[in-house]
């Protein structure tokens, strides 16, 4: 593994020419030429449905996969604030520059430059293009889009669609796919989990699948694979995820040779209803934008029993407010995270577990009004209603911070190619622009400019020169061993027979995960879990019942596949965590911070992507660096007093 | 129903899942006025409009025999007046022929139209809920348009040979439409069908006269909260000026008047040998 | 804490989309107000594997409420009885102890049950690939305020693009019409100065595909009750509007769509 090439081939020149140059250098097919070219895109969320779109509409041979029974239901749908562009509609003092610089710095300088910028550049196209599509931005009055500041940021550049701006989004997306389905350009393969991918003489060269209905294993063979699939927040079984996602994808692909880059980079969400009770499926997000409203704050008595209301001013500790002055409750979601669990911590959380804080917006109603309020929050407030039975137009939420979003993924290059050629990731699954922390309302512009912007460019970059080859066709042995294994996988789970469910597994790992490895990490809680890890999944393997068979509908089976992922997975991530002797984003060792408890990052070591290589099951994992070069951000401490 | 199996039929998609095919395909290419009766939304506009010119009917056939309180000659007056209608530009009947012929088609084109797309919904609820349905918005009216449709279709016809064509009404005379009407509903049974019928046209144009909004697609906010007001209001006028009609004769507000019949019986010629007609001659004058 | 509730579930049972199907009857306890009906489910799942039996298969993905992917009969309403809400964002406290709860697929010819609660939907896709976009090529998009759309048909837009595609409002019509469906879809664009050039084109054919699945309207309003997003049956009124016009438009004015 130590010949692995960590070639991030970013362009030279300027940074804010590199894109436009790199766009001129690279290779070009004919559009007659394109029809001959067979792309799978495995994932139809806003990354893989705007790259199957695009990919179709230039004249590509299309194959889009979906484990859903819709392209449309992937859980981009599920992204409730917004979406970043440096349009500066609002005047004020937005640039792509800002947004670039602000993207690399809410990072904690963990992201390659280039990425950053060309991603900001394209925030103004992604805006233009989803408009065109049809997508119903909020708007103001006088018809011109209307924009807001969110988390991290001192200008009003978030565009959003009430509190549904990710189901929008999508819906184009989706639309776009559809279209070229409808003309036979894309064929999609819903009710279809991507098992493996082949590889063959160093290639990605195709995949194999299960159809989730009829359980038929099958391979089908192109000249490019792109992965579009998605985060892997559910390795701590409780997330805002939905229940599906998963690393199965990436994670197969890592075992075929792709690196994982900076595993442990997960994000926790600051705003997420606590949980009630043990039975708990999954947390459900209340959007980020109710922090411009809403004022967090504990009662400065421990143990006070009193309603919220009964509270007065004085006796209330507004503690983002005042630990960061200058950002007050708009300070990025790690930082919100770490203060707000610091508290719960100590004791000092509210509700009926004592395991959330108030999120207030009696001052925002008394100095804008019920009515604005509501034309903002209402559907998030009716949502909050439905799941607590309190009302937050009487008293203040309760929420705590939940896992979110996963900064880690496919080690890619510029071009969104990870080391093995012909593998392209895209979306939450690769690693590229968020480094160690995500800016809200940056992920919707990651998934839609990388679909729609940049693999549209790069993947016929890798084609060209392919021109005239055949797919390797799926009698290959490469297919044949790939389908094999994936077969062996599935006999085995049903064979093993023995008692607990996939779910007790899973929340088994979720607590190890979220104990050792969630808000606070350190050496010894993430020695405590990768000696813990493999216990539990070696049970797994002895003690695991899945019922029913594998020529049908079985959601168990699909859940324990998934789950023997995230064992492999969650050891990584406590690994990566492990080695990383540093704070930074959502990363936080608690040996490194610091006198006042913030993160401490150490740049002189650490200012590298950390991508790792699998060596085999139970081998040590293999680190390849990319060192990170700051140009044009200068490295420094965060700060958002 | 039994010839289409909806999941054997699949269109051309290379998907895992297949989508079963319900009605077939129903892009036949041809004159528009066709194509579009061909879709369910053109069947529905065709409901509308046919029943748009049924209510019209309904509530001037309603206000005309309110005549009947005035008196026979009055309401006779009225039925002439109404075979006269744009006399001199037409023959006297033709306009009059040209409404029943206008309001037969809109009858059969309702029919049609309700026949086909009850098919089209059959074919598309192939199974009931084991557990049954609790409906929350359909009420009695929307659900039982069928029957009261039918019930409504059946007694027209029974209404025709009454009252229209007398083969159902032994002592029917032609152009005395008053006595006509009063000899027939002395009859119980034939009042009891009638209030049963009205009923049931009631229920129908209750939902007919809020859903043909609906189906033509007249929709704004303006008056969309009136619809309902305007049903039932509609509904309630003609279904309560129908009603008073058996009513009044059974508890004998309204009565025979046998001059009027003799009168009308010596002037189209039908009287009896034993009627002596010469008392008639200088009454109009 | 909360109250807990025993209950008495029915629900349907059928191994593949072939073999009959049946209510089987389950009885839950301690179930904690504060679940979500499909953590209720979850709990009767982990008993039925450990008794070694299969466990019922139901749809469900986000359970946030905005995925669509759940959805299911419950006492003869789809999603439950609360209105405007999906199955995942209904809470048990909406039920009383004792109770019996019916819980069935959605049921339409156009919807094959595939196993216990799941269904086929792929007929909505098709009817949004018939014609349910704009067409616009990556890149190719003009700069997004160069065309400015008043509120009022911008709120009017979303309130029908709101629509999750969760089929409730199929399940819910006695005719298994898919008309809020489509109006929704339709009418999102429609209702958009982006939406014009393809607008009666779009109405033509969105409709006539709808139809080779769905039975037709009849005004009920079971769909709106039922639709998660409460979506209102005026887009279904708007749509006939724009099919009617569709149809003559697209013969006489070909250079004027």
């Amino acid at each position: 593994m130590s010949d692995v090439q960590l070639d991030p081939r970013v362009p030279a020149g300027p940074i804010q020419e590199k894109w436009d140059q790199h766009k001129f250098d690279m290779k070009l097919v004919a559009p007659h030429n394109r029809r001959r070219f067979k792309v799978i895109v495995v994932g139809t969320g806003l990354a893989g449905g705007a790259a199957a779109a695009t990919l179709g509409e230039l004249g590509y041979d299309v194959h889009a996969f979906t484990f859903h029974d819709s392209p449309r239901r992937a859980h981009s749908i599920a992204a409730q604030g917004g979406i970043n562009a440096a349009k500066n509609y609002k005047g004020d003092g937005d640039s792509i520059y800002r947004l670039f610089y602000d993207t690399v710095k809410g990072g904690d300088f963990r992201a390659r430059e280039a990425n950053v910028y060309r991603l900001a550049q394209v925030s103004v196209d992604i805006i233009d293009q989803c408009v065109a599509q049809g997508v119903p931005f909020a708007r103001e009055y006088g018809g011109l889009l209307d924009n807001r500041s969110f988390g991290g940021s001192q200008v009003s550049r978030t565009f959003y669609a009430r509190g549904q701006t990710g189901q929008q989004l999508l819906l184009g997306a989706y639309q776009a796919l559809a279209q070229q389905i409808g003309k036979g350009a894309v064929t999609t393969h819903p009710r279809t989990e991507m098992l493996d991918v082949v590889v063959k003489d160093g290639r990605a060269v195709g995949i194999v699948t299960r159809n989730l209905h009829t359980g038929a294993i099958e391979s089908h063979s192109a000249h490019a694979v792109v992965l579009a699939t998605g985060g892997y927040g559910n390795v701590f079984y409780l997330s805002t995820n939905a229940k599906a996602c998963n690393v199965t994808a990436a994670w197969r692909a890592h075992k075929k040779g792709a690196l994982f880059a900076n595993p442990c980079f997960t994000q926790i969400h600051p705003t997420c209803i606590p949980a009630s009770d043990d039975f708990q499926s999954k947390l459900t997000l209340m959007s980020e934008s109710l922090r411009n409203d809403g004022r967090v704050w504990i009662p400065e008595k421990m143990d006070d029993t009193r309603a919220p209301a009964d509270i007065p001013e004085a006796e209330r500790d507004y503690l983002l407010e005042r630990r960061y002055p200058a950002f007050g409750n708009l300070v990025p979601r790690d930082i919100a995270s770490r203060a707000i669990k610091l508290e719960v911590d100590a004791g000092r959380g509210v509700g009926p577990l004592k395991n959330g804080v108030y999120l207030d917006f009696g001052a925002s109603v008394d100095r804008l009004g019920g009515d604005v309020i509501r034309a903002r929050y209402d559907n998030l407030f009716e949502m909050y209603e439905r799941i607590t039975d309190e009302n937050p137009y009487g008293q203040p939420m309760r929420i705590y911070p939940a896992v979110h979003y996963t900064m880690g993924g496919l080690w890619v290059d510029y071009e969104l190619q990870t080391n093995v050629p012909g593998l392209f990731c895209a979306g939450e699954a690769n690693f590229s622009d968020h480094g160690a922390n995500r800016l809200g309302a940056s992920a919707l512009m990651q998934g839609l400019s990388d679909g729609y912007f940049v693999l549209p460019y790069t993947v016929p970059n890798y084609l060209a020169p392919l021109l005239g080859e055949a797919v390797v066709p799926t009698d290959d042995r490469a297919f044949v061993e790939a389908e094999r294994s994936v077969r062996q996988q599935t006999e085995r789970f049903l064979s093993i027979g023995g008692t607990k469910t996939v779910d007790h597994f899973h929340r088994e790992l979720g607590r190890i995960m979220w104990d050792n490895c969630g808000m606070a990490r350190s050496e010894a809680s993430l020695e405590k879990a990768i000696s813990e890890i493999p216990a539990l999944e070696e049970e797994f393997w002895k003690d695991l019942r899945v019922l029913g068979s594998a020529e049908d509908l079985n959601q168990g089976l699909e859940k324990a596949g998934r789950v023997a992922d995230f064992f492999e997975l969650g050891l990584l991530m406590c690994k990566d965590a492990l080695h990383r002797e540093e704070s930074c984003g959502g990363h936080f060792r608690l040996e490194h911070q610091t006198e006042e408890g913030e993160a401490r990052r150490n740049d002189d070591d650490f200012a590298y992507a950390a991508a790792w290589g699998w060596t085999g099951k139970g081998q040590e994992p293999a680190l390849h660096k990319e060192p990170l070069e700051f140009e044009h951000v200068h490295l420094a401490q965060r700060s958002y007093k | 129903m039994d010839e289409e199996d909806p999941v054997a039929a699949t269109q051309q998609d290379l998907s895992s899942a297949p989508t079963p095919v319900v009605n077939g395909r129903t892009k036949r290419r041809s004159r528009w006025p066709l194509e579009f009766y061909r879709s369910g939304i053109g069947k529905k506009w065709v409901m509308a409009v046919s029943g748009v010119m049924l209510l019209g009917y309904v509530l001037f056939h309603m206000l005309g025999n309110l005549k009947v309180y005035f008196g026979a000659e009055d309401l006779n007056h009225y039925g002439e007046w109404l075979r006269e209608l744009l006399v001199p530009f037409f023959p006297r009947t033709v306009t009059l022929w040209l409404l029943r012929i206008g309001l037969t088609a809109a009858f059969f084109l309702h029919i049609h139209a309700a026949y086909s797309l009850t098919r089209m919904n059959r074919r598309a609820t192939p199974e009931r809920y084991a557990g049954g349905r609790d409906y929350v918005a359909a009420n009695f009216a929307s659900r039982s348009m069928r029957w009261t449709g039918i019930i409504v279709g059946l007694y027209v016809l029974f209404h025709l040979a009454d009252l229209t064509w007398g083969t159902a009404n032994p002592g029917y005379v032609r152009g005395d439409t008053y006595n006509n009407l009063v000899n027939s509903f002395e009859r119980w049974p034939v009042a009891i069908i009638y209030i049963v019928a009205n009923l049931a046209l009631g229920i129908h144009i209750f939902h007919g006269t809020w859903s043909l909004f609906q189906s033509l697609g007249l929709n704004n906010p303006r008056f969309n909260e009136w619809r309902t007001t305007f049903a039932r209001g509609f509904a309630a006028l003609v279904t309560v000026g129908n009603l008073t009609f058996p009513v009044s004769v059974l508890a004998g507000v309204i009565e025979e008047e046998p001059r009027v019949r003799e009168q009308v019986q010596c002037e189209t010629g039908v009287a009896p040998p034993d009627l002596d007609c010469a008392a008639f001659e200088d009454v109009e004058g | 804490m909360s109250k807990t509730l025993n209950l008495t579930l029915k629900v349907w049972r059928q191994a593949r989309a072939a073999s009959p199907g049946a209510l089987e009857i389950y009885d839950v306890r301690d179930i904690s107000e504060d679940m979500s009906f499909l953590e209720m489910l979850d709990i009767l799942n982990d008993r039925l594997s450990g008794e070694g039996k299969e466990p019922i298969a139901f749809e469900h993905d986000c359970r946030e409420g905005i995925c669509g992917s759940c959805g299911m009969m419950i006492n003869g309403q789809a999603h439950g009885p609360q209105r405007g809400t999906a199955t995942c964002q209904l809470h048990m406290r909406k039920f009383a102890d004792g109770d019996t709860i019916v819980v069935e697929p959605w049921r339409a010819a156009a919807f094959p049950v595939v196993k216990d609660l799941v269904v086929n939907r792929s007929s909505l896709d098709r009817i949004v690939e018939a014609g349910g976009y704009i067409t616009v090529s990556a890149g190719a998009a003009p700069e997004a305020n160069l065309t400015p759309v008043p509120k009022d048909a911008s709120d009017a837009a979303f309130d029908a693009a709101a629509c999750i595609g969760c089929g409730a409002c199929v399940a819910a019509c006695p005719n298994s019409a898919g008309q809020l469906f489509t109006a929704a879809k339709l009418m999102h664009l429609n209702l958009l100065p982006q939406g014009q050039p393809e607008r009666w084109q779009r109405a033509e054919n969105m409709v006539d595909t709808m139809e080779e699945y769905f039975g037709s309207c009849t005004n009920h309003g079971e769909c709106e009750e039922a639709c998660p997003k409460s979506i209102s049956i005026d887009y279904i009124a708007l749509m006939n509007k724009d099919y009617i016009k569709a149809k003559r438009k697209n013969r006489k004015l070909s250079g004027q769509r």
